[in-house]
């Protein structure tokens, strides 16, 4: 389980966080909507320690990751798969050895089984046979799934996905999502899935988060999502230009 | 007045801020050298990338830096001392001098600008927080096999800069001067010792560390895109020369 506790993160003068609170519980897949630039993002690099909060804390399983030492982090970190928004691929290193690091680093396996789990999450993620490509080689789309083949090669307990099917055709996108639900299915893996997709968001949600001013704003089910007579949800979720938020973002 | 003061203040404050933070970054690398051997693939690809890349560069500089070593001393000894003591007045102005500072430079221009490019580019792109995320520490990764690599490559391109530069000087004094390798290279023996080169080696193994950490510390503290980078590039290039020249005054009064 993981427990985010009075969270607050500013960037100098600009409060980005104000005061998140929000439980994830184990095998679930939590969805978390918001404005484009509202933190989605920051939130969960503070998940993984990747920033630190000024203030609050956050458990994984009980274990406050901002305070243990480097050789717990790293331990917890292994725990995670974590796929970023801009996929963060390494651009010196061919896909293959991208999805392979995890496994040389952390694992004692052969050339030989890192080549064949290399393959089987390429297949996963649609992309067989590629290994041999440079990122630079590869589409925005294409990009996102090796990262995400990499975010779950070590088979996590936790999967932080930032925005997983943007820049992926509906086709694919809807297989991503149908492979977020599987690796939950089958190997109880938790979730924690950011997006900008309301088809996505129904799809894949067992339980929706609205990030919005710093603050969880509204959480509830993709029934809930729908149906609450919340104005800012209604206008987001509608897409509606006319509402309580405007283009301009309120001053934080 | 007092706001000059206060920046004045401000700068030193940041500057030991800065030095700390590399202290620190030297102090956690140094730690993680006991697993050199599990990460021997990383260290052998630095250890191509500073050394064998910079040869040819060397080499250049190396030959024309003694040619013109050459020039000068025989232009300094004319008229005073015999030249036949000029393989020796030269030689030793390569060896210690000579060899490892411009061996330095050199590196200085291409590997801290070139790892500081590299590692800032990881920065601004997420690559640097990937690592984090997938429990690979950055410095062990990244910097432990660089740093290394400027330790023990620029001692060894020096060796390379010392001995062709020899060569370059010699290649001089024979077209000006028309003097035969046995006297040139005879007064090279003459006063030959261990000891000259060897300080010239050390300043190379100081030189080479200070280029390699300036590059990480540089590249890790990469802020902002593109312009980011080239802003690091561009520090690095001139923290490590300037801290070279720095160094070599201070070792050079150190080990004469
Ligand atoms: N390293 C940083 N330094 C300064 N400000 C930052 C930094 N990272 C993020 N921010 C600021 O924090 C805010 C939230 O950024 P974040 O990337 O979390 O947004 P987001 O919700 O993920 O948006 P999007 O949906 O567009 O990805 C932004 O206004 C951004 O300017
Ligand atoms: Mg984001």
């Amino acid at each position: 389980m993981i427990e985010i506790v009075n969270l607050k993160k500013s960037f100098d003068e600009k409060i980005v966080l104000r005061n998140v609170n929000l439980k994830v519980y184990d095998g679930e897949k939590l969805v978390i909507i918001g404005r484009s630039g509202c933190g989605k993002s920051v939130l969960l690099k503070n998940i993984l320690n990747l920033m630190q909060p000024d203030r609050g804390y956050i458990l994984v399983d009980q274990v406050p990751i901002k305070k243990v030492s480097q050789r717990d982090l790293f331990y917890l970190r292994k725990q995670f798969g974590f796929l970023f928004q801009g996929s963060a691929l390494f651009d010196s290193m061919t896909v293959a050895e991208n999805i392979a690091l995890p496994l040389v680093e952390h694992t004692d396996l052969s050339p030989k089984e890192i080549k064949i789990q290399v393959a089987e999450k390429l297949e996963m993620v649609g992309l067989p046979g590629i290994e041999n490509l440079k990122p630079s080689e590869l589409s925005g789309g294409m990009k996102k799934r090796v990262a995400l083949a990499r975010a779950i090669i070590m088979n996590p307990k936790y999967v932080l996905y930032d925005e997983p099917t943007t820049g992926l055709d509906p086709i694919m996108a809807a297989n991503i999502d149908h492979l977020i639900n599987e690796l939950n299915d089958r190997l109880n893996v938790t979730s924690i899935i950011v997006t900008h997709d309301m088809q996505s968001v129904s799809r894949i949600a067992d339980r929706v988060v609205m990030l919005h001013m710093g603050m969880i704003m509204f959480e509830g089910s993709v029934e809930e999502l729908h149906t609450t007579d919340n104005p800012i949800v209604y206008q987001f979720v509608h897409a509606k230009m006319d509402g309580p938020i405007q283009p301009k973002p309120l001053k934080y | 007045m007092i706001k000059f003061i206060e920046s004045i203040g401000y700068r030193t404050l940041s500057f030991f801020q800065e030095a700390g933070a590399v202290f620190i970054m030297v102090w956690r690398v140094f730690k993680y050298l006991s697993e050199v051997w599990r990460n021997r693939s990383l260290v052998f690809q630095q250890m191509l990338e500073i050394g064998v890349r910079s040869l040819p560069l060397v080499i250049f500089v190396g030959v024309f830096a003694g040619a013109v070593a050459s020039v000068q001393t025989a232009y300094q000894l004319e008229g005073y001392i015999s030249f036949n003591y000029l393989g020796a007045a030269t030689s030793i102005a390569i060896f210690i001098e000579l060899g490892p500072v411009l061996t330095a430079l050199v590196a200085a221009g291409r590997v801290s600008a070139s790892i500081a490019a590299e590692i800032g580019t990881m920065k601004v792109t997420e690559q640097i927080d990937a690592l984090e995320a997938l429990a690979i520490d950055p410095l062990r990764y990244l910097a432990m096999p660089r740093i290394l690599s400027g330790f023990i490559m620029v001692p060894i391109l020096t060796i390379f800069a010392d001995f062709v530069g020899l060569l370059g000087a010699y290649f001089v004094a024979y077209l000006n001067l028309g003097l035969s390798p046995e006297i040139f290279f005879g007064s090279v023996k003459e006063f030959f010792t261990i000891m000259n080169v060897m300080s010239g080696l050390i300043k190379a193994f100081v030189f080479g560390g200070v280029t390699a950490i300036i590059g990480c510390h540089v590249g890790f503290g990469t802020e902002g895109g593109a312009e980011g980078v080239g802003k690091s590039t561009i520090r690095a290039f001139v923290l490590s020369s300037a801290l070279i020249l720095l160094n070599d005054y201070l070792l050079s009064v150190l080990l004469f």
